[in-house]
């Protein structure tokens, strides 16, 4: 077997297993929060009797590993079980049928904020890195690091404020629904997107700046120049190549951020995406939401960064043509 | 085979007339090159040659109009056929750099990019430069790999640096410098990296190609044995200055200024042998391996008597620095014994008593990096003071003086940082850090090897003085003859794991040799210009 092909499947052996390790640990986390759904659904209501009553129906008088067992097994089948709320009552609502919805919205809005931020850091960063010292270098990198440093609520806010306020160019709320077509789904995720570009295009921006100016002072770019090539052909052509592990890495790792980190932008824009649907579950101990939101945010985690290492590998030739 | 150069030299190719460049370190700018002429004719090979910080490769890269950054050009002249490098624009410096003037780095580990392809690397400038087409530059390419005897040469191309040997790549870069069939090429120390055997099928390809063609080059170089085969001219540099220069023969034959007669100094050293039985330390049979697969050390079986210098030589991957893990614990052997004063030593590391810590010390190639640059040459003598004999701060300087008096280093250095001193000065550091312990044995690793040749001599001096008032036994592992020479009283020649010989220095280096060790001898450059030519004429006869 090809060694990268193996150490793909080690990682991803790995992955599942790290998986499996976070399941426990959500599970057993949850289990020490204090209140349960039956105190927040029954409110003020809530006597030991109606409580005890009240889990005994979902079934949450059983003991902790039972449940846990009950859980895992699903899920290891695709089922994730069935939200609490309603759980009494004539409509069961599946807990996949309650995410997919969201997580679509989620991904939807991360994939159009991936498409603009990594190529846009990727260029400002290359630029940076040949322009090193420059005004250029010094603006973008201060400006970037003003919008890293600035609350992603304010900058939302200020957004909404000049963009869909002082000129209307974009609503206000990003409400959108199974209904909505593509395009429109697209514009009313502007702004959202917008927001989360500002926010991630720093760090990898910076990454891919300074990945490049640390292999610059390498032998192999003095050569390059000895022989003649121009600075921006040798930056592109032979420092990127090299320069793409820990690139990729800070991209996955801001990636991640947008699938798991979004909820505050979402919030402002009332965009219905799953760290929405995540914060309110928690609120209402609604467990099985829970529980499967932090594992799709835990597997969503182990997938990008193994895809990160699987670029370092493949950009390697080391590694990809061992002796 | 033609030992004497015998191309027509034409005329000036290159002149260069009072060359300045300063360095900047910590915003400060110092000459590095005071004022220095060179002119070179079309087909002509000059070697420069000085030690650390004479300014060769500087002068080097300044025959291409390029200074490394951190550094400036500040006066002179640098005529290449006509054109003025010091006035040619950017644009203009970058049509002649790979088309018209070359360069071979001396790491070529470090100098290839480790993303591409070699034959990507080779026909960049000629494809860019527009001289050939692609399809065009990749034979020619084949044809320079050919002409430069590197194996499988319409393959070898499609390799990716890190697939091919040290003197191969150096080869391979030979070949780039050459693609565009340059008017000059710069060789910056091409050889420096590799093992000697190496070297010897490497300085021999260099030197057809560049005949070959008529290439203009300049040779950059410490070892005068080296570019003494190389160059039709030498030029002596120190601390950016021109100390004398002269054709090869002449400046071989009667060198004229002092320093460059010291310059063959260390090759007089030789340390008077001295044979003993009494055995402070034996390897018996010792196997090791890093990954459990191949064994880098093979039924190794070494004797270092007390007192004396016992030398390991052998080319990189030979096991020599292997052989010293091992003896310290920090890679327990798989097979075989270590008898330490007639005791078996505990293989690993953490089975070692304090007092058997303390009894084998080390001393490392880098001095840079085996110091600790935060510490003061108090903490790093003292340490080892303080750590096996437990006294107080008072008796601890009292001792790190006496050190300091014994490398020969004045008692104010106590406070200094590593940083504050030469290269030379930290390995004497390193030496006393050793000694500090009162050990048996140090087992010195390359201990001189980074080091110019008259600091060498230094070294090598010391530690014999040393050797003479504490009776310590050393393990000198090197892959230099003249070290060998200078300094031990026995030696064990190592080839791929195994011994292959060990006996009294005057037996080794003496014929009859194993074929090894023959080859290993003969690989070492000699001081006679015809060396090369004859040592090739030598082999390809043995061969037929």
């Amino acid at each position: 077997m090809h060694p990268v092909l193996k150490t793909v499947l080690q990682r991803l052996g790995l992955g599942l297993l790290t998986l499996f390790v976070v399941s426990v640990v959500i599970f057993a986390s949850l289990e020490l929060l204090p209140g349960g759904f039956a105190e927040a659904i029954l409110g003020q209501g809530a006597t030991p009797e109606t409580v005890a009553a009240f889990n005994r129906e979902i079934g949450l008088d059983r003991p902790a590993f039972v449940r846990y067992l009950e859980w895992i097994g699903g899920v290891l089948m695709g089922d994730f079980g069935y939200s609490y709320a309603g759980l009494g009552g004539s409509i069961k609502r599946s807990v996949s049928e309650l995410i997919a919805p969201r997580l679509y919205n989620t991904f939807f809005l991360a994939a159009m904020t991936a498409i603009v931020a990594v190529p846009l850091s990727l260029l400002l960063g290359v630029l940076a890195a040949l322009y090193r010292n420059s005004w250029y270098d010094r603006i973008v990198n201060s400006v970037t690091l003003t919008t890293i440093a600035t609350p992603e609520f304010f900058i939302a806010y200020l957004l909404m404020f000049f963009f869909a306020i002082k000129n209307k160019w974009f609503y206000t709320l990003s409400t959108v629904s199974g209904s909505t077509d593509l395009w429109e789904h697209m514009y009313r995720a502007a702004l959202p997107a917008i927001t989360l570009t500002l926010v991630i295009v720093a760090h990898m921006m910076r990454m891919t700046r300074a990945a490049l100016i640390n292999l610059l002072a390498s032998p192999y770019m003095e050569m390059a120049q000895l022989k003649g090539v121009p600075r921006r052909e040798a930056i592109i052509k032979h420092a990127l190549p090299n320069a793409w592990a820990p690139i990729a890495t800070v991209i996955a790792f801001n990636l991640a951020y947008l699938v798991v980190g979004v909820v505050v932008v979402e919030v402002v824009y009332v965009y219905p995406g799953i760290g929405q649907l995540m914060v309110d579950a928690v609120s209402s101990r609604d467990m099985p939401v829970v529980q499967a939101c932090a594992l799709i945010f835990a597997a969503t985690y182990i997938l990008l960064n193994l895809s990160a290492d699987i670029v370092s590998i493949i950009t390697n030739p080391r590694l990809l043509h061992p002796k | 085979m033609s030992s004497e150069k015998k191309r027509v030299k034409g005329e000036t190719l290159l002149e260069i007339r009072g060359l300045k460049i300063e360095g900047n370190s910590d915003g400060v700018w110092h000459p590095i090159v005071k004022g220095v002429d060179v002119s070179l004719k079309r087909g002509e090979v000059l070697g420069l040659i000085g030690e650390s910080g004479a300014g060769k490769s500087t002068i080097g890269l300044a025959a291409m109009g390029f200074a490394r950054p951190g550094c400036r050009i500040t006066d002179g002249t640098i005529m290449f056929d006509g054109i003025d490098l010091r006035k040619a624009s950017e644009e203009e410096r970058r049509e002649l750099w790979g088309s018209r003037i070359a360069y071979v780095a001396q790491s070529a580990a470090a100098a290839f990019n480790p993303a591409h392809k070699l034959i990507e690397q080779t026909v960049e400038t000629a494809v860019r430069h527009g001289i050939m087409d692609r399809a065009k530059a990749e034979a020619d390419s084949v044809d320079l790999y050919r002409r430069l005897q590197l194996p499988n040469p319409e393959k070898i191309g499609n390799r990716f640096p890190h697939q091919v040997s040290g003197g191969q790549l150096q080869r391979a870069m030979t070949a780039m410098a050459m693609s565009c069939r340059p008017d000059l090429i710069i060789f910056d120390e091409p050889t420096t990296a590799l093992d000697v055997t190496t070297q010897v099928e490497v300085l021999a390809a260099m030197r057809d190609i560049v005949e070959q063609f008529n290439t203009a080059a300049i040779y950059i170089t410490h070892d005068l044995a080296v570019v003494a085969q190389m160059a039709d001219r030498i030029m002596v540099l120190r601390r950016g200055l021109e100390v004398e220069q002269a054709p090869t023969r002449e400046m071989l034959k009667e060198p004229k200024e002092d320093y460059t007669k010291t310059l063959w100094a260390v090759r007089k050293l030789a340390k008077q042998e001295s044979i003993s039985e009494d055995i402070a330390l034996r390897i018996h049979g010792v196997d090791a391996s890093y990954s459990g697969v191949v064994k880098v050390l093979d039924n190794v079986t070494v004797q270092l008597p007390r007192g004396r210098t016992v030398a390991v030589v052998g080319e990189s991957g030979s096991g020599k620095s292997t052989l010293a893990r091992a003896i310290t614990g920090l890679l327990p052997p798989s097979k075989g014994e270590i008898y330490f004063n007639g005791k078996p030593l505990p293989k690993a590391l953490k089975d070692r008593d304090k007092d058997t810590l303390r009894r084998i010390q080390m001393i490392y190639q880098s001095a840079d990096t085996s110091l600790n640059p935060r510490q003061t040459i108090r903490d790093l003598i003292g340490r080892p003071i303080e750590f096996y004999y437990g006294v107080g701060s008072a008796e601890r300087d009292r001792r790190v003086a006496e050190l300091l008096d014994a490398i020969e280093l004045n008692e104010s250095y106590i406070d200094r940082l590593p940083g504050e001193l030469s290269g030379g000065q930290k390995q004497r550091i390193s030496i006393a850090r050793a000694l500090a312990a009162k050990p048996d044995i140090i087992i010195c690793d390359e201990v001189t090897s980074a080091l110019d040749q008259i600091v060498q001599e230094e070294i090598l001096t010391l530690l014999m003085k040393l050797q003479k008032d504490t009776n310590v036994s050393y393990l000198f592992i090197t892959h230099d003859i003249a070290t060998v020479r200078a300094i031990s009283d026995e030696i064990v020649v190592m080839h791929q794991g195994k011994v292959v010989q060990q006996g009294p220095k005057t037996q080794v280096l003496n014929p009859p040799h194993p074929a090894y060790t023959e080859l290993l001898l003969s690989s070492v450059p000699e001081m006679d210009p015809d060396w090369l030519t004859n040592l090739l004429a030598k082999r390809s006869k043995a061969k037929a």
